[in-house]
């Protein structure tokens, strides 16, 4: 089977400055990859690489069988995946259903879907119809991310997914992960929450100077301190 | 793409009704500049009745600047840019939503200003139809053009200021046209504003033409 993204060589531009020094990078699908490394590391660049909202501007790269060099095909990408991100994309005047269901139908989701994600995150109650402006942190990474479910993504970039959320929260996020990847997505998360993460993750991939090193294919075992394999 | 702009442009109208901006910020504006130009020109009536034309359209740009500023500040907030483009809606249908919606604004923003101009100096309306096609042209092109520049402008630092300068003077079509059909409809003479009606057209269509075709690229570009 096609890994959900391969990356070779893989650099990026921020702007007019390239960025991640040659990303070399397997995910199969179905797996869950932590990706871990200090503040700069490249983790947030490698996520929106992936999400086709940034160009390939050196090496090879496929996610989802889409081709990141060519610009049509990385848009048609975007369809297929759900980036979790520090901002959250939300509306603060509409309620947390009309953000939903924004976003969701955008996607192409129906009200089922919409309904169920709502459900899923724990916002069919009171919260449903609450103006986003008047939501905690936390709240509002909860709608972002039933914002995510709702579309059904078949690749999960995540990043930093536990920042903001109570105890509650994060049991509930690693609970959509986990039901997601049962149900076929492929996940690549970015985290600092490194306990929690790696409790949730396949693989552990670092990246240092934004690069992985020579990460080989998934499967192909340990390789050494860039990749500590956390599952058989 | 009918169905993503439907869907962009419900939103875009749903955070205006909630959030109360054009209702409580635009309207007062419009009906706050037509009383200067009135304190500001001449009390005289006679003098205010025979500029009202330019007078209501250039308010309806000041106020158009306003809506266009506003349609891509919730855009700006909280990464909602990276979200449209990861969003799956059409561009096409992204552009047309979002210029739907600031012409249903501008719309009734000059419902307001027509009663104002009508009320304040003493304009008699006569020629209803040109009046009702210029307004339904000029608006198109105004929202079709302000939705190009402001997407253009809002991926930039200094949009606030730099959207006005930018886009003035390629609405100035609009301002001479949609004036010189208006003072022929006002002044009963209705068949001289049908050539400015026309310019109106071409320039909304020309507009809405390109939007449709380069909006995409300029939300991934700018």
């Amino acid at each position: 089977m096609e890994p959900a993204v391969q990356l070779r060589g893989a650099v990026t531009l921020l702007g007019r400055f390239p960025a991640l020094a040659g990303i070399d990078l397997d995910v199969a699908a179905g797996e869950i990859v932590l990706l871990r490394g200090p503040n700069g590391a490249g983790k947030t660049t490698l996520l929106r690489l992936c999400a086709g909202l940034l160009p390939l501007a050196r090496g090879e790269g496929r996610v989802l069988g889409h081709d990141l060099s060519d610009r049509r095909q990385a848009r048609a990408l975007r369809t297929r995946v759900g980036l979790l991100g520090h901002a959250t994309g939300l509306y603060d005047e509409l309620t947390v259903a009309d953000n939903v269901r924004f976003w969701g139908r955008a996607a192409g989701a129906d009200a089922a879907d919409v309904a169920a994600a709502l459900a899923g995150c724990g916002l069919d109650g009171r919260l449903r119809d609450v103006p986003v402006a008047a939501l905690s942190a936390g709240q509002r990474r909860r709608t972002s991310l039933a914002c995510l479910v709702a579309r059904r993504p078949e690749l999960w970039l995540l990043d930093e997914p536990h920042a903001g959320l109570d105890h509650d929260g994060r049991e509930l996020l690693d609970d959509l992960v986990q039901r997601a990847v049962d149900a076929g997505a492929t996940v690549l998360l970015a985290s600092h929450d490194l306990e929690r993460a790696e409790a949730l993750a396949h693989r552990v991939v670092t990246l240092a100077g934004g690069t992985t090193g020579a990460e080989p294919p998934p499967g192909r075992g340990r390789v050494g301190p860039e990749e500590v394999a956390l599952v058989p | 793409m009918f169905r993503d702009a439907g869907l962009v442009a419900g939103k875009d109208l749903r955070i205006e009704l909630r959030s109360h901006v054009t209702m409580q910020q635009v309207f007062p504006f419009a009906v706050l500049v037509l009383i200067l130009f009135g304190i500001a020109l001449d009390p005289d009536r006679g003098f205010l009745g025979r500029a009202s034309a330019g007078l209501f359209w250039v308010t309806v740009l000041f106020c158009a600047l306003l809506a266009i500023q506003r349609a891509f500040t919730i855009e700006s907030a909280d990464g909602g840019r990276d979200a449209l483009r990861l969003s799956g809606l059409d561009p096409a249908g992204i552009f047309l939503g979002k210029a739907a919606a600031i012409a249903v604004q501008l719309l009734a923003i000059e419902a307001v200003l027509a009663v104002g101009v009508v009320v304040m100096y003493g304009t008699e309306v006569t020629g209803v139809p040109l009046l009702v096609a210029t307004i339904a042209a000029a608006t198109a092109g105004l929202a079709a053009a302000g939705t190009l520049y402001g997407v253009l402008a809002a991926g930039l630092r200094v949009r606030e200021t730099l959207l006005p300068i930018l886009l003035l003077p390629v609405l100035s079509p609009v301002l001479i046209g949609a004036t010189e059909a208006f003072e022929a409809a006002l002044g009963g003479a209705a068949t001289d504003g049908w050539p400015w009606l026309g310019l109106l057209v071409v320039f909304a269509l020309l507009y809405l033409a390109f939007g449709t075709l380069a909006f995409g690229t300029l939300l991934e570009e700018s």
